[in-house]
């Protein structure tokens, strides 16, 4: 049951990722990312990662992909570029994209399966747990990734603005 | 308790293919939005490769750094889209063969 809801949701993500940069128009890119997304959010029920699915859906399918389908429908791209220039350099970047996922499966192939912990403990990845963790262990990095955020802010803001000379 | 039928390899597999895909999509497009969509899609995948390791070897840090990993990515996508709008408003275009200034 594990295997083929894990099956079908690989070849959701493989097929969707393919389309995102396949596609000749980019809000369809945009809309195939969501469906990659939602795809790995899958994973993470299927891992047992209650947490990182509610952050996940909440960080990329509420807020980075409506930020890029913001910023196409702002800057006016929503047309397919048909721009066929010289087809030596995608050749070039798709084998090259090729030959490094056959260098990975060759790694992951070489590689003698790890004594794994099989039991998995189910309520590793609550909320409940992950909150203890991450108020206790990890505390100053939460703290400096609230800075991290406020200085992500700023920048863009700054970036932003029409003329800085006019300020 | 409950016992994953699913092995550490099928995620390793599925993890590279994604990271492949998005090396891909950075090389081959010439869209900056389309670029950034692909780094998206290598941060995911290292995410689900680092929660399905989190899982197999009962250690839940992994998955706060996989959170950790998330705001990094949210906060690099708002100030690269910020630095997109902004090449938008001075070369009037989106492709990346308009910038070539700093080209040897």
């Amino acid at each position: 049951m594990d295997q083929l809801v894990f099956l079908i949701l690989s070849i959701i993500s493989i097929g969707a990722a393919l389309a995102v940069i396949f596609s000749r128009n980019p809000v369809y890119s945009v809309l195939f990312l969501i469906v990659t997304f939602f795809s790995i959010a899958g994973h993470y029920v299927l891992l047992n990662a209650q947490f990182l699915f509610i952050v996940h859906i909440i960080v990329y399918a509420g807020a980075i992909l409506v930020l890029f389908l913001f910023v196409i429908m702002l800057l006016n791209l929503n047309k397919t570029d048909q721009t066929e220039k010289s087809m030596l350099p995608k050749v070039a970047g798709a084998i090259s994209g090729g030959l490094l996922l056959i260098v990975l499966l060759g790694a992951v192939k070489g590689l003698n399966q790890a004594e794994a912990a099989q039991a998995v403990n189910a309520d590793m990845g609550s909320v409940k747990n992950l909150g203890k963790i991450l108020f206790d262990e990890y505390l100053l990095p939460f703290e400096i990734s609230s800075t991290l955020f406020l200085s992500a802010m700023i920048g863009a803001v700054m970036l932003g603005k029409k003329n800085l000379k006019d300020h | 308790m409950q016992a994953l039928s699913n092995t550490v390899t099928n995620y390793l597999v599925l993890a590279s293919i994604l990271f492949a895909i998005g090396v891909m999509g950075v090389l081959v497009r010439r869209n900056i939005i389309i670029i950034f969509m692909s780094i998206e899609l290598m941060l995911n995948a290292v995410n689900l490769l680092l929660v399905a390791f989190s899982v197999f070897h009962n250690d839940a840090s992994s998955q706060v750094f996989v959170f950790f990993i998330m705001a990094v990515a949210a906060a690099e996508i708002t100030v690269g889209l910020a630095i997109l709008v902004m090449i938008y408003r001075n070369t009037g275009s989106v492709d990346i063969n308009a910038l070539n200034k700093l080209k040897w």
